[in-house]
């Protein structure tokens, strides 16, 4: 740059690149609750959700220039705690041997009526217990829960969560619409097992 | 060739839920959803089971851990 060498513009510049990164780091840490509320759920513990979060902030305050103004911030700061969550090595956990017999989408109310004889579905919502609830959902394989939790806890669009998690949007569909229904296979079969 | 309708609104539950039906197709699953109370029910089921699991994993940050975010910010 020929022009843009004299102290004033040096230090112009710094000046903006400076209000650039504050700005940044701004709008990134308002989206923390967001960023929690998808990582509890990505990981099995607290003490895990919250190092990753701060892993996320780590490495996006850290690579800030690499985003860019006016592109979807949020999906941004999500793919990195989704790659950094694939890293930490958790695809090694648990991948069942044999999918489950996949049941339709009116299996888990057919089983909880059957089971107790009452038909009312707001009472047979309340009959699930939260812990069996947190318990069904990390019963979900991985490839499934990641997309369940974008879209269903994070409100992430479809093309948004193929974006974060650099896949096919049917394959997000897909996978979504799998995953719900194997998480209320486990559900049911929790409810189930409570009842006996 | 015979479909059994409420196997076919069970089919597309989740899209309807969705949204992601066209409008000829939401139309035929209001129709039927209006008629059959056994999908209905189930219907209303899954959008309560929806609002109650997201209620449920949906925890809160803990505080401090704002904190220490902020705390990873570069140093003016």
């Amino acid at each position: 740059m020929s022009e843009g060498t004299t102290p004033e513009t040096d230090a112009r510049r710094i000046a903006e690149d400076e209000r650039d990164r504050v700005r940044f780091e701004e709008e990134v840490l308002e989206l923390a609750d967001q960023v929690y509320r998808v990582a509890r759920r990505l990981v099995s513990s607290r003490e895990e959700a919250e190092d990753l979060v701060q892993e996320t902030y780590a490495r996006a305050f850290r690579s800030w220039r690499s985003y860019q103004p006016g592109t979807n911030l949020r999906a941004w700061i999500f793919r990195i705690l989704t790659n950094l969550n694939i890293d930490r090595g958790r695809r090694e956990q648990r991948a069942p041997a044999t999918q489950p017999i996949e049941e339709g989408d009116y299996f888990l109310y057919n089983r909880l009526e059957a089971e107790s004889g009452d038909s009312d579905e707001e009472r047979i919502v309340q009959r699930l217990s939260q812990d069996g609830i947190v318990d069904a959902l990390s019963a979900v394989p991985h490839d499934f829960r990641d997309v369940i939790v974008l879209v269903d806890i994070g409100d992430f669009t479809y093309q948004d969560a193929a974006q974060i998690l650099d896949i096919p949007i049917g394959t997000v569909m897909s996978r979504l619409h799998r995953g719900r229904r194997i998480l209320k296979q486990e559900l049911a079969e929790a409810a189930v097992a409570e009842e006996a | 060739m015979f479909v059994d309708p409420c196997a076919k609104c069970e089919e597309v539950l989740q899209q309807f839920l969705d949204r992601q039906l066209s409008d000829a197709e939401v139309a035929e699953a209001e129709l039927h959803l209006d008629e059959c109370n056994y999908c209905r029910k189930r219907y209303k089921f899954e959008e309560k089971l929806r609002m109650y699991v997201r209620l449920t994993l949906a925890e809160e940050m803990p505080p401090e851990l704002k904190a220490k975010l902020a705390a990873l910010r570069t140093p003016l």
